[in-house]
């Protein structure tokens, strides 16, 4: 790829004058008068003269290398390994609200493992009619659905209860991804089983695990599994990713993401709650008193501006800007999201790019102008039980500083007057 | 009851050893323990020569590793420490947590009576039994955790409720809001300010 990047790039006398005219134009303006002829206009550049990669150069291809920064990072100290552990998808350099899956957060308990189609069983036992073991192949002749959902991270912002500590929107905001899923609903592999046996499906529970040597095992209320939770095997049009469960995972719309069990192997229908390790000692939620929240399985409504932010500053100059950013909210569909640019003492609404949808990610974009004066940049947003995104300090009153998790708070970026964005907290 | 679809006749009969082997889990009631045991004082040998590298000779964590002993009564502190002692409400959790992933790297390598001892020695080292306790399929009830009382079911619809409302728009806060905190005090933001500045200076001197 380099070698046919080398061989077609300008003349280094062509760049030199070209980088000189687009960087004036930087300084001065957008809309400054041009100080000369552009030569990337008026000389005739390599490509449009040779010819580019044939269609056999790239049979799966990657974004082309000038986006190398829009990639997944890793905060090291978070966590004691690598293997037990997150990383963060570049929210603030993406657009829309499907997330390209080679950018897509992962969290994983005890690695990213490999399964083959070949070998992967799905087990349903417990209390059903007939215990059962299906296929990959089998998986595929039943009915199936599309449906577009985020998948959050229950720690997502979780490091920021305390103060600022990360800067930027793919820390504080990046554990979370929005993909189109085609599967099964859960609720058609718990009828194959039969659920007669389960008698008063009410206070009935699934228990689901996953192939990994963590097994990431959670309960779900059976209402739920018999609701919208499905059984996927493809993500944006193809197969997941291995890094996030393929060939086949879960997927709870709106619920914290440790329960969108990877790498599925096991759905035990049972009459309580396992009360497994990743629903006692972790993703319980520690208030101020001691005691902690058990099962907060919905992720309330939420957002965050992701440009302007700390790792996309204002770098065009005055004049027309577009902020822009994402909500959503895991009790239904965002019906709008205002911003403010003041720290919260005025608001205004801003455009939603869709209109919301349940469960989903929700593109919102104010159309504004820039002037090089100090701003106090947050969103915030609202969904369709009217719930209103909460500042921090209101969660602190509520919560207290030890939740480690469900930390949906307003976030304020402070955009300094030479375009530069740091995250902040305000009084 | 319910009416159901019909079926499609996919899949076929999980049989009885192939359900043994992947339904391990363990309930609050004991529903699912094996029967087996283990004592405090073969455990500690056990948690010494599988456990210990990662989470101490006395269960209390090594660097970032997971502390599992300690931490009693912090529940409430600024920097709580929460322990299997300390905030793991079951026992049986931490049966099949330990039989099922544990050790790292090494899971379900040991036996069912390894992990009544290595459960019976975390119990030793969070001061909730002596060093000769056994630990059983018989008296695992028995066990009572310090913090089995200290969660509640997911109350926020109730104690959040004053988050649904109809949002402030204007002079929403008294005086001029301003900046209290600053992540780059902190500076433990990785690589990114780092990364963006290599950008920065690949994009101002990238001539080839």
């Amino acid at each position: 790829m380099s070698d046919s990047f080398k061989a077609k790039s300008p003349s280094r006398r062509q760049f030199l004058s070209g980088a000189a005219a687009v960087g004036a134009g930087v300084v001065a303006g957008t809309t400054a008068k041009a100080a000369g002829p552009d030569p990337l206009i008026t000389q005739v550049q390599d490509w449009a003269s040779g010819t580019g990669d044939g269609v056999d150069a790239t049979p799966y291809g990657l974004p082309i290398d000038y986006e190398s920064d829009v990639v997944r990072r890793n905060v090291e100290w978070l966590t004691a390994d690598t293997i037990s552990s997150i990383n963060f998808t570049p929210i603030h350099a993406l657009d829309g609200t499907i997330t390209p899956q080679g950018c897509a957060f992962e969290r994983h308990h005890s690695g990213a493992i490999e399964l083959r189609k070949q070998d992967y069983r799905l087990m349903i036992n417990g209390l059903v009619d007939n215990p059962l073991v299906f296929s990959y192949e089998d998986l595929e002749r039943f009915p199936r659905e599309n449906r577009v959902y985020f998948c959050e991270c229950a720690a997502n912002t979780g490091m920021e209860w305390a103060g600022s500590q990360l800067n930027g929107a793919q820390f504080t905001h990046g554990m979370i991804h929005n993909m189109e899923y085609s599967g099964i609903p859960l609720r058609t592999l718990l009828e194959e089983a039969g659920l007669n046996a389960a008698g008063d499906l009410k206070d009935k529970w699934v228990y689901v695990e996953g192939a990994d040597a963590s097994s990431n095992g959670r309960s779900i209320p059976m209402e739920k599994a018999l609701d919208d939770v499905l059984v996927a095997f493809k993500a944006n049009g193809e197969a997941l990713r291995k890094e996030h469960g393929y060939p086949v995972r879960l997927v709870v719309p709106g619920w914290e993401g440790n329960m969108w069990v990877k790498w599925l192997r096991r759905i035990e229908v049972t009459d309580q709650a396992v009360e497994s390790r990743e629903e006692t000692s972790k993703y319980t939620d520690t208030l101020e008193d001691g005691t902690a929240r058990k099962w907060t399985w919905e992720m309330d409504a939420k957002s965050v501006v992701t440009s302007p932010s700390p790792q996309s500053p204002i770098k065009h100059g005055h004049g027309p800007l577009v902020i822009t950013g994402l909500a959503w909210s895991g009790r239904g569909a965002i019906t709008r999201v205002d911003v403010s640019k003041d720290g919260g003492k005025t608001w205004e609404t801003a455009r939603l790019a869709a209109p919301g949808e349940k469960m989903a990610m929700t593109r919102f974009y104010l159309d504004t102008t820039w002037d090089g004066e100090e701003m106090l940049l947050q969103s915030r947003a609202m969904d369709d039980t009217g719930y209103v995104q909460p500042t921090k300090a209101e969660l602190r009153d509520v919560r207290g500083l030890n939740s480690i998790y469900h930390n949906n708070c307003i976030q304020t970026w402070w955009i300094k007057s030479d375009g530069e964005a740091e995250n902040v907290e305000v009084s | 009851a319910p009416a159901f679809a019909e079926k499609f006749g996919l899949g076929r009969t999980a049989l009885p050893e192939e359900i043994a082997a992947w339904d391990l889990d363990i309930s609050p009631d004991g529903t699912g323990l094996p029967v087996g045991s283990g004592n405090a004082f073969d455990g500690e040998e056990l948690f010494a020569d599988y456990c210990a590298i990662c989470h101490g000779d006395f269960a209390e964590g090594v660097d970032n590793w997971p502390k599992l002993a300690g931490g009693m009564d912090t529940l409430d502190h600024e920097d709580p420490l929460k322990t299997v002692g300390s905030y793991w409400p079951f026992l049986s959790t931490t049966f099949d947590y330990v039989r099922r992933s544990m050790p790292f790297g090494n899971a379900q390598t040991l036996t069912d009576d390894e992990v009544y001892a290595i459960v019976a020695y975390i119990l030793y080292s969070n001061d909730l039994v002596d060093d000769d306790f056994e630990l059983s399929n018989e008296n695992f009830l028995e066990v009572e955790m310090p913090n089995a009382g200290g969660f509640i079911v997911d109350d926020r619809l109730t104690s959040e409720a004053h988050f649904v409302r109809e949002p402030c728009m204007a002079d929403c806060k008294e005086g001029t809001p301003e900046v209290v905190m600053r992540a780059m005090v902190l500076d433990v933001t990785p690589e990114e300010t780092k990364a963006r500045k290599v950008q920065e200076l690949m994009d101002a001197t990238k001539p080839d």
